[in-house]
């Protein structure tokens, strides 16, 4: 597997008013080229924080980067943000979730696309907006023409969507981060992006990675799939793997609270007790254990580490689910 | 969808809420009106939990407003315990309140954050003169210990110090120190992580139970709907196109736009593979909506008919119904 993007012992550190906040706590995990990893975990779990750092879009006096990122073979970390700036659009580029605050409200979608066309690529003013239609009839957009022309707040939530996207593949990154490319969507138009987006990795060659909190969607789109808590990656298979060999307690707790179509009606729902810990306050243990159905007191006062099981699955528990005691 | 009709309704004896050929109109910019609801009906009987799912801008949630009197409603009646409430107004109509009451998706602004909780919970019983000091400190606090909160801890705190789904939670006791007949939960666990959205449905569900509830459930989720309703009601364009069990809806869709709901929902196995988008496009525009079946201009099996004639919700199986010229199975 040849690694597109790399993140070794990643650590990213928010000081605020009540103390260190440790968003990312050391977190490893590798890219292929072509790939599509998912990511997954609840809000507060680190896996927004983790990319935009990764990115180099998190930066400032109060916040802390630690570890290695490379893309390509290049180390992001300690490059400036002039320097990784030409990075992105071209190596690596980012779709987000609210397509209505990522769009310019006063710029038409024709020149927002385009700019990064003659930025970063040097295509003329003409050649830039002829491939401008190419992108907007690749994402599947009707009329393009007349779309050009017209403002974010002119498009639904599904179109603007797919404007972000022909903005984030204009310049053919190698890498697509798509940080809950679908959350603002309606079921049926988030199919519709999913599929889309799945296509256009096949047909771009790209690396992509879906960060989410519902492992519905990464189930049918991804290769693999790294699970998130409390700043820490808990789990990390290939995706069928994953399902089918549940090792990591939280992993079994999670896929258990969402309610299924599938579901008898009339059940009760599997939810799982309390929250997640106070990033802020030091916890001793694994994180999960408060939480934990099978939580001993090795648990409670030892914090496990992320082992490889040999066949590319990885988990973070002493005691996992399907290995006996 | 389209549909119009109401042969979904049960004896107007037997229903708790009736509400009949609702229409809800906004104005729009340069005279005219939208109808984001036109013409629907539902009624939720006593025990009962009627859930309405579609698509942002369906009327689903101008539905629940309207059911509410939240906003004038243009047409249609809402009988709740043998009062119309779209003839009741001013404090006729509050006196009604205390019956119905509404949790929202947002709960953090939904409470004031200049309270404390003890307060919020109690702020009802005040308002309504139900009690004295020492009476409703007692039932504030068994209020919140019935949704899992030590009134100990969280009473004299604010709303801010908490999550989403412990202001659900607050909200939930907030709405229910009334002892109101029917609960309208608008989206209530949308803006939830799935670990904590599953804490809250359980909790509604209990509330249900202990106190005798109806619950009148808004959700564009069909995982969560399915899980908790006896009745699901889809919504399109603000029409009605079925409503159904949750067992039928989830195995046997009978209108189209249903079957492509049910389709176009994540599920977490990748055994089952990727499925296709069926439904390609979004809703048509409500200001101009399509002539005779709503649902027509993305529909797999549209015909002329579909152009001409509007379709009337109909019974297809017992229990489901479906406004539909050609029902799929």
């Amino acid at each position: 597997m040849s690694e597109m993007f790399s993140l070794v012992d990643l650590k990213v550190r928010f000081d605020t008013k009540r103390g260190a906040l440790n968003a990312v706590r050391g977190a490893t995990i590798h890219v292929a080229a072509g790939e599509c990893l998912g990511v997954v975990g609840e809000s507060g779990s680190g896996k927004t924080v983790m990319w935009r750092a990764a990115m180099g879009l998190l930066r400032g006096r109060r916040v802390t980067r630690q570890g290695s990122v490379t893309l390509d073979g290049t180390e992001l970390l300690t490059m400036t943000e002039k320097e990784v700036r030409q990075l992105w659009g071209t190596k690596i580029a980012m779709v987000f979730q609210d397509p209505m605050t990522a769009l310019n409200p006063v710029r038409r979608i024709g020149s927002q696309i385009s700019e990064a066309l003659v930025k970063r690529l040097g295509m003329s003013k003409d050649e830039a907006a002829a491939r401008t239609l190419e992108l907007l009839k690749l994402v599947r957009m009707p009329e393009t023409e007349k779309l050009v022309r017209k403002f974010p707040h002119q498009l639904s939530g599904g179109m603007r969507q797919r404007v972000m996207i022909a903005m984030a593949i204009a310049c053919n990154p190698k890498v697509l981060l798509a940080d809950e490319p679908t959350t603002a969507l309606d079921v049926t138009v988030q199919a519709q992006v999913l599929d889309l987006l799945s296509e256009l990795r096949e047909k771009l060659g790209m690396a992509m990675v879906i960060v989410t909190h519902d492992l519905g969607i990464v189930a049918g789109h991804s290769d693999r799939i790294a699970v998130m808590y409390a700043g820490e990656i808990v789990e990390l298979a290939p995706t069928v793997e994953l399902f089918s060999n549940t090792r990591m307690p939280y992993t079994e707790a999670l896929l258990n609270s969402i309610p299924k179509l599938t579901d008898t009606s009339g059940s009760r729902m599997r939810a799982i007790p309390g929250s997640p810990p106070d990033p802020v306050a030091t916890t001793t243990g694994c994180f999960f254990a408060p939480r934990c159905a099978y939580a001993t007191d090795r648990c409670r006062s030892e914090h496990p580490e992320l082992v490889d099981d040999g066949s590319g699955h990885a988990y973070r528990c002493f005691f996992p689910l399907g290995k006996g005691k | 969808m389209a549909g119009v009709g109401n042969a979904h309704l049960r004896a107007p004896g037997d229903a708790l809420l009736r509400v009949e050929n609702l229409v809800v109109e906004y104005k729009a910019r340069g005279g005219g009106a939208v109808q984001a609801v036109s013409g629907a009906s539902i009624d939720v009987v006593a025990g009962e939990t009627v859930a309405v799912v579609g698509e942002s801008g369906c009327g689903k949630t101008t539905l629940a407003k309207g059911v509410m009197q939240l906003i004038q409603t243009a047409s249609g009646s809402v009988m709740l315990d043998g009062a119309d409430l779209t003839k009741l107004k001013g404090e006729d109509l509050r006196k009604v309140r205390p019956k119905i009451q509404m949790i929202f998706q947002d709960s953090i602004s939904s409470l004031d954050p200049h309270l404390k909780v003890r307060a919020l919970v109690e702020q009802p019983l005040k308002v309504w003169g139900r009690g004295n000091d020492e009476e409703r400190l007692k039932k504030v606090d068994e209020l919140l210990r019935s949704v899992n909160m030590d009134p100990e801890i969280v009473g004299d705190r604010k709303p801010t110090e908490f999550s989403g789904g412990q202001c659900q939670r607050i909200s939930i006791a907030r709405a229910l120190s009334l002892e109101p007949k029917i609960l309208i939960c608008d989206e209530p666990v949308s803006s939830l992580d799935v670990s904590i959205q599953s804490q809250i449905l359980n909790i509604i569900q209990d509330m249900k139970k202990r106190y005798g509830l109806s619950l009148l459930f808004i959700s564009h989720d069909l995982s969560v709907v399915r899980a908790i309703s006896d009745r699901i009601v889809v919504m399109y364009l603000g029409k009605i196109c079925e409503v159904s069990t949750p067992d039928k809806l989830a195995n046997s869709p009978a209108h189209h736009y249903t079957h492509a709901l049910v389709s176009a929902v994540p599920v977490p196995d990748p055994k089952l593979g990727r499925r296709k988008a069926i439904l390609q496009g979004e809703p048509p525009s409500p200001t101009n909506p399509p002539s005779g079946c709503r649902f027509r201009t993305r529909c797999p099996a549209a015909t002329e008919k579909c152009t001409a004639e509007e379709p009337q919700l109909r019974e297809v199986s017992p229990g489901q119904f479906v406004a539909c010229h050609h029902p799929r199975g």
